[in-house]
């Protein structure tokens, strides 16, 4: 016989929703917060070459760190490495991929800004889903192949080169287009671009036109009825769009390796060279979870610097 | 009317001539000519899509006209936008900033106010106090309810002294008992400011309750223009006189017109005479009919007589409304029930139905649609 409670439990409403969540919950215990969790563990580890010593530590993130080989069976001493936060050349890419997805970041909302604005107040209302669509058709090329078609564009003999040789606007290719931090900025933001015009498009479709009547009719111009009203009701958009496009560019891996150059390579890059070539997990790690670290910081600033644009604004 | 009104009264405020409205194909606003007096409350009534609300937003300037002459105060509204008219909207959603405070809402016009931060925020407080919202100046905009936000949005509209409010169903949204309320206030507020008031409604009854004039619109046009009793006890059309209130209709025949009085024969009413003024002329119309009130007939107790002129009925239905009855009576000689309502009074019977009863009428209650 069951205790009363269980049989209460197994009907409830509680119940009921666990259970649909629990697929999801599972995929995102296992997929997300494991790996992350395994990462974090590791950057307080000891890096052992070809495996991981289970040897705490905080040099991983600041001061100086021993690698150590398997000698004839004898962990040994080879060589030393410097902490994240302690490395200057880590530092100097953190920095970079940080001012990098800033730049990206209010280049993407300023352009998609407009865009937004124009489908939700110009567009006719039965051809908004048709410019929707039309803005989501890069995205129907894989990430890498359009990365590879910037390379095309920026290129010393691409169209833009030839075009302004063509023209005799210049007598020599312009080479800092390509492989450097210009190209990365230009590639992500393109990326990016859907992404942003869609939560500012949101946004702004939700503003009740009345309001901007409103702000016309209490005597204010059009620029400043959008400055007073039709902005800080967009704002909400504008924030996600801010967040949906910093948060992933900062750890951008593919565009900078491709067209970064030397002096366009980012945080990822680095972490990618830890992982890899040099197999030293636990600085990758750090190194992961400092940057991390930073794009949370970040964000929560930004966030705190706009929360009055956040507080419900149910109408 | 008080004396100040009535000195205001004589200049027009707002002129509206042969003015038309296309939306592509669509004839929206089909030639309106109208006067607005200074200091009036004045209503566009009609049903929706009758155009209403389209002349209101081309006095606010939301609105471009095709044709025709809008002037506001004396001046041609073409090409003034709406930011610079002297002109403020109650707007029927209320429009109230969902990003500010309540005093934020009300002082949103004040930013080219020269007067000093002090002095505008006394003035906030005391347009939150004339529409009795003192004290609820730091609220956020999306904690008030519904009634609340439409006393902010007058009080946003009124601080910036206009020569004319407008109002674009401003009770529509609210229930019964705080709409009657937001009636009376809003009449009161009108008197102590003496601001033009133009408020839409396809409420008859909240434009009658409210109005010194209305203007009855169907289609894009102006129906018929009069202040609430005219347009009661005279209305103008058979279309007007069913719109606002209840009317009921019995055909009569013309038999003779001489200097415009008329004298006819209806089934149940027998043969009368009509004075010019009871006569509403349609344009284009065959038959005649005879136009009443349910509240000019009167049904007659035992004993009771007949002042002017009686016929015998037959009552058909009877809805009982605790203040009133509503009877449907069916005139002698006549098929169509017609409806009477009767106040009631302690002592007196609700008749059955199937009862044969006298009811009382006077000729000069009656309009003759012809």
């Amino acid at each position: 016989m069951q205790s009363k409670p269980k049989v209460r439990f197994r009907g409830s409403e509680a119940a009921n929703g666990l259970l649909m969540i629990s697929p999801t919950a599972i995929y995102a215990i296992l997929l997300l917060a494991a790996p992350l969790a395994m990462i974090f563990a590791y950057s307080f580890m000891t890096d052992g070459y070809l495996k991981i010593i289970p040897h705490f530590q905080l040099c991983n993130y600041i001061g100086e760190c021993h690698s150590y080989k398997d000698v004839n069976g004898v962990m040994t001493e080879s060589q030393t490495y410097k902490g994240v936060w302690s490395d200057p050349l880590a530092l100097t890419l953190m920095w970079r991929s940080l001012l990098i997805s800033m730049v990206v970041t209010a280049v993407t909302v300023l352009l998609a800004f407009p865009v937004a604005y124009y489908v939700s107040f110009y567009v006719a209302p039965s051809k908004k889903s048709l410019w929707l669509f039309l803005i989501t058709i890069p995205f129907w090329t894989s990430y890498l192949i359009r990365v590879f078609l910037w390379k095309v564009i920026l290129g010393t003999g691409g169209p833009i080169n030839f075009g302004l040789l063509e023209l005799g606007l210049i007598q020599e290719p312009i080479t800092w287009l390509l492989y450097n931090v210009n190209s990365v900025v230009i590639t992500l933001a393109h990326a990016y671009a859907p992404f942003a015009i869609l939560p500012i498009f949101v946004s702004l479709e939700k503003i009740d036109r009345s309001f901007l009547e409103a702000g016309r009719d209490l005597g204010e111009s059009p620029f400043m009825t959008f400055w007073r009203v039709t902005l800080p009701l967009a704002m909400p958009g504008v924030i996600s769009s801010v967040l949906i496009v910093f948060i992933p560019t900062i750890g951008d891996y593919v565009t900078p390796s491709l067209v970064g150059g030397p002096e366009g390579k980012m945080v990822a890059n680095l972490v990618e060279l830890n992982y890899k070539k040099l197999d030293n997990y636990p600085l990758g790690s750090a190194l992961a979870v400092s940057s991390m670290a930073l794009v949370m910081a970040v964000s929560l600033l930004f966030l705190f610097l706009n929360r009055r644009f956040l507080r419900g604004n149910k109408r | 009317m008080t004396s100040e009104k009535s000195t205001a009264a004589d200049q027009t405020m707002i002129e509206f001539k042969d003015v038309h409205k296309y939306y592509g194909d669509y004839h929206a606003l089909r030639g309106i000519t109208a006067t607005i007096k200074a200091g009036e409350f004045f209503s566009l009534l009609g049903p929706s899509g009758c155009g209403k609300t389209t002349l209101l937003r081309t006095i606010a300037g939301f609105e471009g006209i095709s044709s025709g002459v809008v002037m506001i105060d004396g001046k041609d509204m073409a090409n003034v936008p709406a930011n610079v008219r002297p002109t403020n909207m109650v707007f029927q959603s209320y429009a109230i900033f969902p990003h500010l405070t309540v005093e934020q809402n009300v002082g949103f016009g004040l930013r080219k106010d020269p007067r000093s931060a002090a002095e505008k925020a006394k003035a906030v407080a005391e347009a939150l106090e004339m529409v009795g919202l003192k004290g609820y100046g730091a609220r956020a905009a999306h904690a008030l309810s519904g009634g609340q936000r439409q006393r902010v949005a007058l009080a946003r509209a009124l601080i910036l002294k206009p020569k004319v409010l407008l109002l674009d169903e401003p009770l529509s949204a609210l229930d019964k008992k705080m709409r009657e309320q937001m009636q009376m206030e809003l009449i009161k507020l009108q008197r102590q400011v003496g601001i033009t008031f133009i408020l839409v409604t396809h409420d008859q009854e909240e434009a009658l309750v409210m109005s010194d004039r209305i203007a009855v619109m169907f289609e894009g046009e102006i129906a018929q223009l009069a202040d609430p009793e005219t347009l009661y006890r005279r209305p103008n059309s058979r279309k007007v006189a069913d719109f606002i209130g209840t009317m009921n209709f019995l055909p009569a025949d013309i038999l003779s017109e001489v200097d415009g009085k008329v004298e006819v024969e209806a089934k149940g009413f027998g043969r009368l005479t009509l004075d010019a003024e009871q006569v509403s002329v349609a344009p284009g119309s065959s038959s005649a009919s005879i136009g009443f009130r349910p509240e000019t007939l009167t049904i007659l107790f035992d004993g009771q007589t007949a002042t002017d002129r009686e016929s015998k009925a037959e009552v058909v239905e009877v809805v009982y409304y605790g203040d009133m009855t509503y009877y449907d009576i069916k005139l002698e000689g006549t098929t169509e029930p017609m409806r009477l309502s009767m106040r009631n009074v302690f002592g007196r019977p609700v008749l059955d139905i199937g009862t044969q009863t006298r009811v009382a009428w006077s000729p000069g209650a009656l309009v003759l649609f012809r």
